[in-house]
């Protein structure tokens, strides 16, 4: 039964997912790609319970990487589409050209 | 205490979901994004939580290195760097879920034919999803530079992908009942899972950059669901799935958007070796700023479309203020931008909304397309494929049957570009050739710069 209810939560899901952009105006694509990337970061929470469970040499170096990789995803998904929707701001301060001010709206 | 986590899980569920909905808004998106990274903040902490954690000194190391380096460069990379940066965290995403799967297996933890093939399965998307990411991110930094094919490359492709295939099989059959599988089998496993998605990348060049790294976005969210099965974690399933789902229909828009299937985009590349042909007759006329100037100053409609070209010169700020020089003088400006320009959908909208450009300027394909005709002046910056009218003409190219930007059918046309060299995608661009187009050679920042100067003068 539990395998069923899991899969009961695959099915709906994968339809949240569809009907959450299938209404998503072109100029956001980039911007919810990249929001999309972060929001997998969530494998970091995986990836410390596997490095949580782990014991022998092995597994611990296996699984401290997996929680690096996981971090950098869920901490440089987010910095970036913060960025990029930092744009779209609707009053943005005052911005000089260049791109190394582009957070400052943030 | 498991009460108290798994309740915290749910929420955290919940505001992905929301935050992914108002991330699809204009308006709501940057709150989209909060949510979801308090979303993220709470499901960090509360793992903490779960009892019998050990290495937790490990695991604050791990975190505050990898987030640590990967929150810096995210905040000083360039706006025109962008889509490289998605392509690599999203890697990282992929190579994070196929570890998890690799701790279980060390672990032996991984019992029944359901989790072992979800195990299986995440750790083959996962790999390709990070070798294929890493390619990505060579590629669109410039140190990979040529796209790479070897001889019978479907054929190596389709192999290696049964082969790996079936060692998964055969990894899933021997670990039921002990929960784990012979290492070598393994060890192979991942190399061969790697290579696979290193081989698959390797080939595919410029235009089709963007429907890759989506496809690798959808890739690492279905890894990510697969591996949070195995470890019973329904976050990671929902949150893995909804972006799998997303992604998957987010490629397919765009590949929709190239006229490429997208099993056209992974086995039948465009390369800039197939096309010798196709040769143009006719010949470029370069033009003048001042002469650029001059046209646009005393038309009555221009419309800009930018493309990667304006992306790597960093040039938007300056063809804002281009524009805003044209508008003083009662030209109409619009900006028209396909829906593939620069490396990714959208990359062009968030550089001119970075500029500063007004939603109500931009406009889809569909939306502008009909309007050529009746344009004094389509102004093409460093875009090259995506303005090619062989796409609608010549069956023989590799690009025929893409939707273009019609900037031919406008009464001039003026190209700003480096060199005479062809698109990314490597085919001729016989717009370049029309006689109602000019060339102004140059990038776009001096292009422009020059331009304006012109046009400060006409004032």
């Amino acid at each position: 039964m539990t395998d069923l209810l899991y899969l009961y939560i695959f099915m709906l899901a994968a339809f949240v997912g569809y009907e959450v952009i299938s209404r998503v105006p072109v100029i956001l694509h980039t911007p919810l790609m990249s929001g999309s990337n972060f929001i997998h970061g969530v494998v970091l929470v995986g990836a410390m319970y596997a490095l949580g469970h782990a014991e022998t040499p092995l597994q611990i170096v296996l699984g401290f990487l997996a929680v690096l990789l996981g971090a950098a995803n869920a901490a440089g998904g987010y910095v970036v589409t913060e960025r990029m929707l930092a744009m779209f701001a609707p009053k943005k301060p005052k911005q000089l050209p260049g791109d190394s001010n582009a957070e400052r709206g943030a | 205490m498991m009460w108290l986590v798994n309740g915290v899980y749910l929420v955290v569920a919940v505001l992905f979901i929301l935050g992914l909905k108002a991330m699809s808004s204009p308006v709501k998106a940057r709150s989209g994004i909060a949510w979801a990274g308090v979303g993220m903040v709470l499901a960090t902490l509360v793992t903490f939580l779960i009892p019998g954690m050990q290495n937790l000194a490990l695991m604050l190391v791990a975190i505050v290195l990898g987030g640590g380096v990967a929150w810096w460069a995210g905040r000083v990379v360039k706006m025109t760097d962008m889509p490289q940066m998605v392509a690599i965290y999203n890697g990282m995403g992929g190579g994070a879920a196929a570890l998890i799967a690799a701790v279980e297996f060390a672990r032996a933890e991984v019992h029944g034919p359901i989790v072992g093939t979800l195990a299986v399965l995440g750790s083959l998307i996962g790999s390709v999803a990070f070798s294929g990411s890493v390619i990505a991110f060579l590629k669109l930094q410039g140190i990979m530079k040529k796209a790479i094919r070897l001889p019978g490359q479907n054929l190596i492709n389709i192999a290696l992908g049964l082969i790996t295939i079936g060692l998964g099989v055969w990894i899933v059959i021997s670990s039921v009942g002990v929960g784990t599988a012979n290492p070598v089998l393994l060890v192979m496993f991942f190399v061969l899972s790697l290579a696979l998605g290193a081989i698959l990348t390797m080939p595919i060049g410029g235009a089709d950059m963007p429907v890759v790294i989506s496809l690798l976005n959808a890739f690492t969210g279905l890894a990510v669901g697969f591996e949070g099965y195995v470890l019973g974690n329904p976050t990671l399933i929902i949150a893995g799935i909804v972006v799998g789902a997303s992604g998957t229909l987010l490629t397919q828009l765009m590949a929709k958007a190239m006229n490429r299937p997208i099993l056209g985009v992974l086995f039948t590349p465009i390369s800039g070796e197939a096309q010798a042909g196709g040769a143009i007759e006719g010949s470029m006329k370069e033009m003048t700023a001042t002469d650029a100037a001059a046209l646009m100053r005393y038309s009555e409609k221009v419309i800009v479309i930018p493309g990667y070209g304006m992306a790597v010169a960093g040039a938007q700020h300056k063809v804002w203020e281009m524009a805003k020089l044209l508008e003083e003088q009662g030209v109409e400006v619009s900006f028209a931008i396909h829906p593939v320009a620069g490396r990714m959908p959208g990359h062009m909208n968030v550089l001119l909304a970075e500029a500063g450009v007004p939603y109500e300027k931009i406009f889809d394909l569909d939306e502008i397309n009909a309007e050529f005709p009746q344009t004094d002046v389509a102004l093409v910056i460093g875009a090259n494929d995506v303005v090619n009218p062989v796409a609608r003409t010549d069956k023989s190219s590799p690009i025929y049957g893409m939707p273009i930007l019609d900037a031919d059918k406008a009464r001039n046309c003026i190209v700003i570009k480096r060199g005479r060299g062809a698109g990314y995608s490597g085919v001729e661009n016989a717009l370049f050739y029309a006689d109602n187009t000019s060339m102004l050679y140059g990038s776009a920042q001096q292009a422009v710069g020059d331009v304006i100067a012109q046009l400060k003068e006409l004032v």
